[in-house]
C-alpha cells in the first residue's frame, strides 16, 4: 500500500474525516450524536498517527502506540460520558444540550 | 493503479460517506450504525498496513465496545423512531464555512509539502515486538504510559459506576 498510495492522499482522507467530525460536533444538539462526532474526530487523528508512522518512520512503531493509547483513552471517555448522559436523563428527562445548563448549579 | 490502491480509495470513499451520514442522519440509531461502518473502514486500513494488532484492537474496542455502549445509551434515553429536528440554517452555513475553511487550510499545507516516504517499507508489528515495547523501560519503551492508562481505566470505571448509580429516593430513610 505504501508504494501505491502517496501519503498526501491518505492525509486528505483523514483531514476530511476530521472536519466532518467538527461539523457534526457544532451542529448537533443531542449529546449522544455529539459524542459520535467526537469519536469520528478521534478516529481521524488515530489514522493520521498511523499513516505518518507507517510512511515516514517504518519499524519504529511510535504512531502505532500513540493510536493504541488514544483508543484506550477514547474508551474511558465514552464510558464516563455515557454514565453522565444516563444520570442526566434520569434527572431532567432530556439529553438536549440546550437544556443541560442545570449541570452548572 | 495497483490492487491495493483501488482497495484503499474504495475504503476511503466508504469511510468519508459514512462519516458524513453519521453526522447528518436524522434518526439517532442510524447515526450510530453509520459510525460503526466508518470505524470498520478504519480497521480495514490498519489491516492493509499490516498492523494486525491495532486493527483487532480497533474492532474490539471501537466496534465492539464503544458503538455497543452508544447504542445501549440511545435505547435508554431516546425514542428510536423519533426524527431529530434539523439544525438551524444559519448554524449549518456558519459551521460549513468553518469546516471548509479548516479543510482548505489543511489541504493547502498537505498538498504543498513534499513527503518523502521512507524506503524501508512493509514494517510489520509482530506481537512479540508490541509486547516488548509496551513493557519496555529502555529507549522506545512505553511502560509508563501503559501503567498510567491502566490507572486511568480503573478511575474511569469507578467514576462511571458512581455517576450512573441511582440516588437514594429522598425521605425514605
Amino acid at each position: 500500500m505504501v508504494e501505491q498510495v502517496p501519503l498526501n492522499h491518505a492525509l486528505i482522507v483523514t483531514t476530511l474525516m476530521f472536519f466532518i467530525g467538527v461539523y457534526g460536533f457544532l451542529t448537533r444538539k443531542n449529546l449522544i450524536t455529539m459524542l459520535i462526532s467526537v469519536e469520528i474526530m478521534l478516529n481521524a487523528v488515530n489514522l493520521n498517527f498511523v499513516f505518518f508512522d507507517n510512511y515516514l518512520f517504518p519499524g519504529k512503531l511510535e504512531g502505532h502506540f500513540f493510536s493504541l493509547f488514544i483508543i484506550a483513552i477514547a474508551a474511558a471517555e465514552a464510558a464516563v460520558a455515557i454514565a453522565i448522559f444516563i444520570n442526566l436523563y434520569r434527572n431532567i428527562r432530556s439529553i438536549d444540550v440546550e437544556q443541560v445548563d442545570k449541570m452548572k448549579y | 493503479m495497483g490492487t491495493s490502491a483501488i482497495i484503499f480509495y474504495t475504503i476511503a470513499a466508504i469511510m468519508i460517506v459514512f462519516s458524513l451520514l453519521a453526522v447528518t442522519a436524522r434518526k439517532i440509531l442510524r447515526a450510530a450504525v453509520y459510525l460503526l461502518f466508518a470505524l470498520g473502514g478504519t480497521a480495514a486500513i490498519y489491516f492493509m498496513m499490516n498492523y494486525f494488532f491495532l486493527a483487532a484492537v480497533q474492532l474490539i474496542v471501537y466496534a465492539g465496545g464503544i458503538v455497543v455502549l452508544i447504542i445501549f445509551s440511545i435505547l435508554l434515553t431516546s425514542h428510536i423512531e423519533e426524527k431529530m429536528q434539523k439544525p438551524d440554517t444559519w448554524k449549518i452555513i456558519l459551521t460549513s464555512i468553518l469546516g471548509f475553511g479548516g479543510t482548505a487550510l489543511c489541504l493547502f499545507v498537505i498538498t504543498n509539502h513534499l513527503f518523502v516516504a521512507h524506503p524501508a517499507t512493509g514494517a510489520e508489528a509482530t506481537m512479540a515486538t508490541i509486547g516488548e515495547k509496551l513493557l519496555g523501560y529502555g529507549e522506545g519503551g512505553y511502560v509508563l504510559p501503559f501503567e498510567v492508562i491502566s490507572i486511568l481505566l480503573l478511575a474511569a470505571m469507578i467514576g462511571a459506576i458512581v455517576v450512573a448509580k441511582r440516588n437514594k429516593p429522598k425521605g425514605n430513610g
